[in-house]
């Protein structure tokens, strides 16, 4: 390993600038894409369930119509 | 017909890839965080510093998986999207769909890390050479790609005009690849090459290949998440999509 230190390390021999922000923007949007990923697939299923529920209602209350 | 024999045309319907792509994510997620962390302990620990750059170099293991990815995903999107308007199958051009803003991501992590890796050792973030602009005609394609699909209602016929564009656009495919060498580039040649072997110090080779493999496991797992989404909206109005969220 080269590296004496923790501080030398970070320091990057001078580079740390550009190793780190090229680091950090892939990091940060390699966690950000599987997140907005996650809330679109959660935003369907949410979506469908509405849906879903709207329809049991409505055919609900035909059947009390009907039952009248 | 033989029993042990795999029906792989099931899976071709969105309804049956559904539960199969869902099944696979944790797979994919497990093998980027192993490929992940092998790749920054040996590109951060093992590898030496470089000879010309120094610890600048260090870049690479960012720059270069993150540019295969954003060409590669582009074939495979190009691809999906050429079956789905040659065989008019659906899962064919979700999964065209699903791989666009992924490889728009690589695309611009790449441009990103060259830029931050010119400054030190070109004395500029841009220049208008060969590789560049190819690679940033290559951004704006994911995004014309994701722009026409979006601005057309009818899925059906956004998906024919995204695949058309997409087809079109593998032209600059080769064009990236082989920039460093059909013009005078600022750009450094490949480093790692299919007929001349690699130019690179063994250790600093691994480390790239094994963030290479890492940013690949990755754009499955998001791909086919997305993947999950765009069924679950396109096929919305279908019975199993119904029954599938009870």
């Amino acid at each position: 390993m080269q590296w004496n230190s923790v501080g030398e390390f970070f320091a990057m021999g001078g580079y740390a600038v550009y190793v780190w922000g090229s680091f950090a923007v892939c990091l940060v949007a390699m966690v950000l894409e599987p997140l907005l990923v996650c809330r679109r697939q959660r935003r369907i299923l949410a979506s469908l369930r509405r849906e879903r529920l709207a329809e049991a209602l409505e055919t609900g209350s035909d059947e009390i119509q009907e039952n009248r | 017909m033989s029993s042990r024999l795999i029906n792989w045309f099931r899976y071709a319907s969105p309804q049956s890839f559904y539960p199969l792509a869902g099944r696979m994510i944790p797979w994919f997620w497990g093998l980027t965080a192993i490929f992940l962390i092998a790749g920054l302990w040996i590109g951060f620990f093992v590898a030496p510093t470089d000879a010309q750059q120094g610890e600048g170099y260090r870049i690479i293991f960012v720059h270069v998986p993150a540019s295969w990815m954003s060409m590669f995903i582009y074939l495979v999107m190009a691809f999906w999207a050429g079956l789905g308007l040659a065989l008019n199958t659906r899962l064919s051009a979700m999964m065209a769909q699903a791989l666009a803003p992924t490889g728009a991501l690589m695309a611009f992590l790449s441009l990103w890390t060259g830029a931050l890796w010119g400054k030190p050792m070109w004395g500029t973030y841009w220049v208008w050479d060969a590789r560049l602009t190819s690679e940033l005609i290559l951004f704006f394609l994911y995004i014309g790609f994701i722009a026409l699909q979006a601005a057309i209602d009818d899925p059906r016929r956004a998906d024919k005009a995204g695949a058309i564009l997409a087809l079109v656009g593998v032209v600059n495919i080769p064009i990236i690849y082989f920039s460093v060498q059909w013009w005078n580039t600022l750009h450094q040649g490949a480093s790692v090459s299919i007929t001349k072997g690699s130019s690179m110090a063994e250790t600093m080779l691994w480390g790239m290949l094994l963030m290479a493999l890492a940013f690949w496991m990755y754009s499955i797992a998001v791909a086919l998440m997305r993947v999950r989404a765009i069924i679950l909206e396109r096929e919305r109005h279908s019975e199993w999509v119904k029954h599938a969220v009870e």
